[in-house]
């Protein structure tokens, strides 16, 4: 590499970094120590605990794990398993399938059928999240919404979404809600690939399932990774359930940052909340790794 | 045989196509009807009588103006100008200056930001702003949106900057500026699009939020919009449908008007980067 010219004086440089600095180092490092030093002591918003928080150990932890607890309804066990649900059924497979047959429909196809659709995916994706919540939340009404209206005039029974099915309902919420972005990351991946693979696959006569299996998927594997990780990292954190069901009804859809919530903010428990703060932080931080250590290795292989 | 296959095919595409998009349309119908009806509940219908009148029941909603007019405007505009600025300086100089580990830094900065996401360092952050005496102030939230979408703005901003050629900044140092003026008038004017967008997108990301300014403020007074619309439609009743609905609607023509201009001006490239 020839030398450049330095164009920024060092210096400088960390003068001009440092304003950031300061603001990465405060909300993002500091709460990362902060949550684990909080998650060892009984600290709380009111009562003893606020004024002089003690050391307690592993107590916070051993109590989220207890195993007499661990799976009823309300606690942490429990609230993983629903978390673990929600993201297997509404990213990993909701968003990410619909995401890809939307773009494989549209793939090699320009036109206002094209712009309607994804428009629309997109539209539902960049509405704020109390608005989408307040629509669904009318949507999937017992007695008036939208979605039972349909069903009766399709001569269905009326479904109770909201207390009788609320996994379902918020599954099928944040599916409708977040397929826009891997529906766009899989459009930009298939426009990726050089039109001659496909050419090669139409003289042989290969059907579009034999195209989409044997040569499309492989060529976008890298896109599909990156995309699974994303979804699942934003999924896992989200806190838009709550503005439709609020967790219930008994905890049915009590994901863990509603969870935390609940403990941290409703009960003050503040050494809880940390606890599990700690626990999703660490889960983070598995995924983003593996993310990372994939993204190394495609730069490597360029 | 084969116009046969080509029709029935095409027959599908359309089907298809019809399909998915009243799936995702369908949710929203009612909130584009139920504004503008007089007596408006929670079922789908054309506007009967119709009516403008739920928006002059916002404008006439002090709690509502406040909201959305000046409180949400500070929140998302502060953290759009600190974040817009910050990101800025900071993309630069991570580009420009020969600052040593500056790609393991980059490294770190986004693997930290997925980490350490709002939820699971609510706990923590409230006691920083806690502690900083900045509890039911709009600054606190502006400080908490800022140092979380920092690290994802100067990722955009460094992308910006790393391809722009060095060679006008390299000529005008040779022309002797100093460096502050060469940032100023040879680099920021050229790195102005990506400002930009990482204005935009902060500001939609803050004029969404939710979770952050529900847990750091606590008087009505300092409530953005977003916390507006949540006690509203969670104390429901059919008058305040109508009122919430026209202020959804009023609150929602900021972001789409932005996606538009950001699609329109910059096109489909940044689409990834307005929201997080």
């Amino acid at each position: 590499m020839p030398e450049r010219r330095t164009i920024l004086p060092l210096r400088t440089g960390l003068l001009f970094l440092a304003p950031a600095a300061i603001f990465v180092v405060a909300f993002i490092v500091l709460p990362f120590f902060w949550v684990a030093v909080v998650s060892f002591t009984n600290r709380s918003l009111t009562g003893p605990g606020a004024l002089h928080p003690h050391f307690v150990g592993l107590t916070n932890y051993l109590q989220l794990f207890a195993p007499r607890t661990f799976l009823q309804p309300g606690q942490f066990g429990s609230s993983l398993l629903i978390t673990g649900q929600f993201v297997l059924f509404s990213a990993l497979i909701g968003q990410a399938v619909l995401g890809l047959v939307l773009a494989w429909l549209f793939y090699r196809r320009e036109s206002w059928v094209k712009q309607t659709v994804q428009t629309l995916a997109i539209v539902a994706w960049i509405i704020p999240d109390v608005v989408v919540a307040f629509a669904w939340s009318a949507f999937l009404d017992y007695g008036q919404g939208t979605l039972n209206h349909i069903l009766t005039g399709l001569g269905l029974p009326r479904v109770d979404w909201l207390l009788g099915v609320p996994m379902l309902s918020i599954i099928l919420f944040n599916t409708w809600r977040g397929t826009a972005f891997s529906m766009l990351l899989f459009s930009s991946a298939l426009g990726s690939i050089p039109p001659s693979h496909l050419e090669t696959a139409d003289v042989t006569g290969a059907n579009a399932w034999q195209k989409l299996r044997d040569i499309i998927l492989p060529l976008i594997r890298t896109h599909i990774v990156t995309d699974l990780i994303l979804i699942t990292l934003w999924t896992f954190n989200t806190f838009t359930p709550f503005l439709i069901t609020g967790g219930g009804p008994a905890f049915r859809t009590e994901v863990v940052s509603i969870l935390t919530y609940r403990i941290a903010f409703k009960y003050f428990n503040f050494g809880s909340g940390s606890a599990i703060g700690m626990i999703m932080m660490l889960i983070n931080l598995a995924f983003a790794l593996v993310y990372l250590s994939l993204l190394r290795r495609r730069e490597a292989t360029r | 045989m084969r116009l046969l296959r080509l029709v029935l095919t095409r027959a599908t595409f359309y089907a298809a196509a019809a399909i998915f998009a009243a799936l995702f349309a369908i949710p929203l119908v009612w909130l584009l009807f139920a504004p503008f009806d007089a007596r408006a509940n929670l079922a789908v219908r054309l506007p009967h009588p119709f009516t403008l009148a739920n928006f002059g029941k916002v404008f006439a909603n002090a709690f509502a103006v406040r909201a959305l007019f000046q409180n949400s405007i500070i929140q998302a505009g502060g953290a759009m100008l600190l974040v817009t600025l910050l990101a800025t300086l900071a993309a630069y100089a991570l580009s420009r200056s020969p600052i040593r580990g500056k790609d393991l830094l980059s490294y770190g900065l986004v693997l930290f930001s997925s980490i350490v996401t709002g939820t699971a360092a609510m706990v923590p952050l409230f006691l920083l702003i806690y502690s900083l005496g900045l509890i039911d102030t709009q600054l606190g939230v502006i400080l908490v949106f800022t140092g979380g979408l920092l690290p994802a703005a100067i990722f955009i901003m460094r992308d910006f900057v790393d391809s722009i050629p060095r060679s006008y900044e390299e000529s005008a140092l040779v022309a002797g500026a100093s460096a502050w003026g060469m940032f100023k008038d040879i680099a920021l004017p050229i790195v102005r699009p990506g400002m930009m967008v990482v204005a935009v997108w902060t500001f939609v990301n803050v004029w969404g939020g939710f979770f952050v300014p529900f847990i750091l403020l606590r008087s009505p007074s300092n409530m953005p919009a977003s916390v507006a619309i949540y006690s509203f439609y969670t104390e429901g009743g059919t008058p305040i449908i109508t009122l919430t609905t026209a202020y959804s609607l009023l609150y929602t023509l900021p972001v789409l008007a932005l996606y538009l201009f950001v699609n329109w001006r910059y096109g489909f490239r940044f689409f990834g980067g307005i929201k997080s």
